[in-house]
C-alpha cells in the first residue's frame, strides 16, 4: 500500500505523512491543504498564532478525527480506528485520574490492554523510578506539583508503547521555570525512548529544543507557511543550546515567520 | 537548576516538587484536624438551644396548652413514657421501611442512570417518564398500593422508593456525563474501550454526585414512609402518628415527628460519612 508511490530506497521510512489534508466545522475553515511528512522515530514540532488548527491536525492524526479532505497516513494505517491504535495523545492539561495514585495512573493504558492491576502496577514501577518519580508511587495527583502531575501523564502516554506521540501543548499550562526543567527533561525522556513525536506548542524555543524539525503555521485556515530543520548537539545543556548562534538565528526566524502568519 | 552536562537531567529535579507538595499537605492537614469537627457542630446546636429556649419561653409565658404546642419536657417526658410501649418498635417499623425502600431506590436508579447515560435513545425514552414519574402525588399512590399489596411492608418500600430515586438518577447521570471530554479523548488513545471508559473513569467521577443525590434522597425517605403508612398500616411512627393527632396527644405526635427527624439526620451523615471514605480525593486539588 505505502510502497506504491516514490521509490522506496531514497526516502526515508514514512512515520506519518499528511497529503493536502483540510477539515472545516461548519462554516469554519479549521486547515486546508497541509501536507507533511516526518520520518519513524522523528520529532516535529509545530508552532503557529492561536486558532491555526494546530489540535486540529493533532486530531486528524490520532483518528480521533478524520479529515474532510486529503489523506493521512500514520505508519501505513489509514483509516481512523487504525491510526488510535498506533497514536497516544498527550493534552495540554494533565487529566490524571484523582483516585489513582501516580502507579495506578501511569498504569491506565496497560489495564485498559487487559493487563491485570497489580501485574500492571509492577510493569510501570521501574520506568516511573527511571524517570525520577519513584518516592511518589503511592501519592494521589493532588499531591503533587503541577510539574510532577505533568511528568505522571507524560509518562501514561509513554507507558500505552505506541509508536506515535501527539503533545498538544503539553506544558503550556506551567510556570515558565518547571516549563524549561521539564522541556529538557522531554529532550532526554525521548532520548532514552525513541518515537516519532509531534509537539504543538506556542513557544518557540520549546519548539527549537523539542524538535529537529520546525513547521510554522498560518492563521485560520491553518497552512503550512515555512519549515526549518534544526540540528543540534544532543548532549548540550539547555543554557549551552540556547546561547548558540544557530539557534539565536533560527528563533528570530521563527518569531519573524510567526508575526508574519497571525 | 542546571544539570550537569552529559547527564541530562532525569531525576534531579523530583526534590523541590517533593517538599512543596509535602508542606501544603501538612498544612491542610492541620486544618482539617484541629478545630474543624468543633465548627461544624457548634453552630447546629447553638442554633438548636436557642430554638428550644424561644419555644418553652413561648409555652411558658403564653400559658399554652399542651395539646395546642407542648413545652419540651413534656415532648420528652412523652417521648420517655412512651418508648418501650410504642415508639420503640414504631421506629424499628419505620426504620426498616426507610432502609430498604432506599436500597430498593439506589439500585432502581444506578441501572436506569447507567441505560439513560449509555444510549441516547434510551435518554430519551426513558427521561421524561422519570420526570413524569414524579409528578404523580403519592398521597393518590398510597392509598391504591395497599389496596394492591395489603398492610404489610411492600407498599411502603415502593413508596419510599418512588420519592428517593429521582434525585439519585438525576445526580448520577449529571456525573457520569460531566467528565471532562479531553479525559475521554485520553482514554480512547490509551486503548480504552467503552466498557473501560465506563468503569475507570466515568463511574469514580460520579461517585461525589451519586453521594449528592443519595444525601438528597435520605431527607426524602422518611416522608415516603410516613405517607406509605398513613394509607394503610398497623404500626410504624406514621401509623402512630395517625393515631395520635386526633386524640390530641399533641406530645406525642412531637415526639414521633423528633424521631423521624433524628432518623434523617443520621441516614445523611452516615451517607457524608460513607463518600468521605469512598472518595477521598473529592474536592482537593481542583482549581
Amino acid at each position: 500500500m505505502t510502497s506504491s508511490a516514490g521509490s522506496p530506497a531514497q526516502e526515508p521510512q514514512a512515520g506519518i505523512r499528511l497529503e493536502e489534508v483540510g477539515r472545516a466545522f461548519g462554516p469554519t475553515v479549521a486547515v486546508s491543504g497541509v501536507s507533511l511528512t516526518l520520518p519513524l522515530h522523528g520529532h516535529l514540532s509545530i508552532i503557529g498564532p492561536s486558532g491555526c488548527g494546530k489540535s486540529t491536525l493533532l486530531n486528524i492524526i490520532s483518528g480521533l478525527d478524520d479529515p474532510d479532505e486529503g489523506t493521512v497516513e500514520v505508519l501505513g494505517a489509514t483509516t481512523p480506528g487504525d491510526r488510535l491504535r498506533r497514536c497516544a495523545w498527550m493534552p495540554q492539561r494533565d487529566l490524571l485520574l484523582p483516585w489513582r495514585d501516580v502507579l495506578g495512573n501511569a498504569a491506565l493504558a496497560l489495564e485498559n490492554q487487559g493487563m491485570h492491576r497489580k501485574a500492571a502496577r509492577s510493569q510501570v514501577t521501574g520506568l516511573v523510578e527511571r524517570f525520577g518519580l519513584g518516592s511518589f508511587e503511592r501519592k494521589l495527583p493532588h499531591q503533587l506539583s503541577g510539574g510532577m502531575r505533568q511528568r505522571v501523564s507524560f509518562l501514561r502516554t509513554l507507558v500505552a508503547g505506541k509508536e506515535v506521540l501527539l503533545l498538544d501543548e503539553p506544558f503550556g499550562a506551567l510556570d515558565s521555570i518547571t516549563r524549561a526543567d521539564l522541556q529538557f527533561w522531554l529532550r532526554s525522556a525521548l532520548l532514552e525512548e525513541p518515537r516519532t513525536t509531534v509537539l504543538v506548542t506556542h513557544d518557540v524555543e520549546e519548539a527549537l529544543l523539542l524538535g529537529d524539525e520546525v513547521v510554522v503555521m498560518s492563521a485560520r485556515p491553518g497552512r503550512v507557511a515555512a519549515r526549518y530543520a534544526t540540528s543540534f548537539p544532543a548532549g548540550a545543556s539547555r543554557r549551552e543550546l540556547l546561547r548558540l548562534a544557530e539557534f539565536t538565528e533560527l528563533r528570530d526566524e521563527l518569531l519573524a515567520r510567526l508575526e508574519e502568519a497571525s | 537548576m542546571s544539570p550537569a552536562p552529559g547527564t541530562p537531567g532525569l531525576a534531579p529535579p523530583a526534590s523541590p516538587d517533593a517538599k512543596k507538595a509535602s508542606a501544603r499537605k501538612n498544612a491542610r492537614a492541620a486544618a482539617r484536624r484541629g478545630t474543624s469537627a468543633w465548627r461544624r457542630v457548634l453552630p447546629p446546636v447553638i442554633v438548636l438551644i436557642l430554638i428550644a429556649a424561644i419555644w418553652d419561653l413561648v409555652v411558658h409565658l403564653g400559658h399554652v396548652q399542651d395539646f395546642i404546642f407542648p413545652s419540651i419536657e413534656n415532648v420528652f417526658r412523652s417521648l420517655f413514657k412512651n418508648w418501650s410501649g410504642i415508639l420503640a418498635s414504631a421506629t424499628w417499623v419505620t426504620f426498616q421501611e426507610m432502609l430498604y425502600g432506599f436500597a430498593i431506590a439506589i439500585a432502581v436508579a444506578v441501572v436506569l442512570s447507567l441505560a439513560v447515560h449509555s444510549s441516547a435513545t434510551l435518554r430519551g425514552a426513558i427521561y421524561p417518564l422519570l420526570i413524569g414519574s414524579q409528578a404523580v402525588p403519592i398521597v393518590v399512590i398510597g392509598p391504591i398500593l395497599a389496596i394492591i399489596f395489603g398492610y404489610g411492608i411492600s407498599p411502603k418500600l415502593i413508596i419510599v422508593a418512588i420519592s428517593c430515586f429521582f434525585p439519585i438518577v438525576v445526580n448520577l447521570v449529571d456525573g457520569l456525563g460531566s467528565v471532562d471530554p479531553d479525559l475521554i479523548k485520553v482514554m480512547r488513545t490509551l486503548d480504552g474501550s467503552r466498557l473501560a471508559t465506563l468503569f475507570r473513569v466515568e463511574v469514580p467521577s460520579a461517585l461525589p454526585s451519586f453521594f449528592s443525590g443519595l444525601r438528597i434522597a435520605a431527607v426524602y425517605a422518611p416522608i415516603g414512609a410516613v405517607f406509605g403508612e398513613y394509607a394503610g398500616s398497623q404500626n410504624g411512627l406514621g401509623y402512630v402518628l395517625i393515631q395520635a393527632t386526633p386524640q390530641l396527644n399533641t406530645d406525642l405526635v412531637f415526639a414521633d415527628v423528633l424521631l423521624l427527624t433524628v432518623m434523617s439526620i443520621i441516614l445523611f451523615v452516615l451517607l457524608s460519612f460513607l463518600e468521605k471514605v469512598c472518595c477521598p480525593w473529592a474536592g482537593k486539588g481542583r482549581k
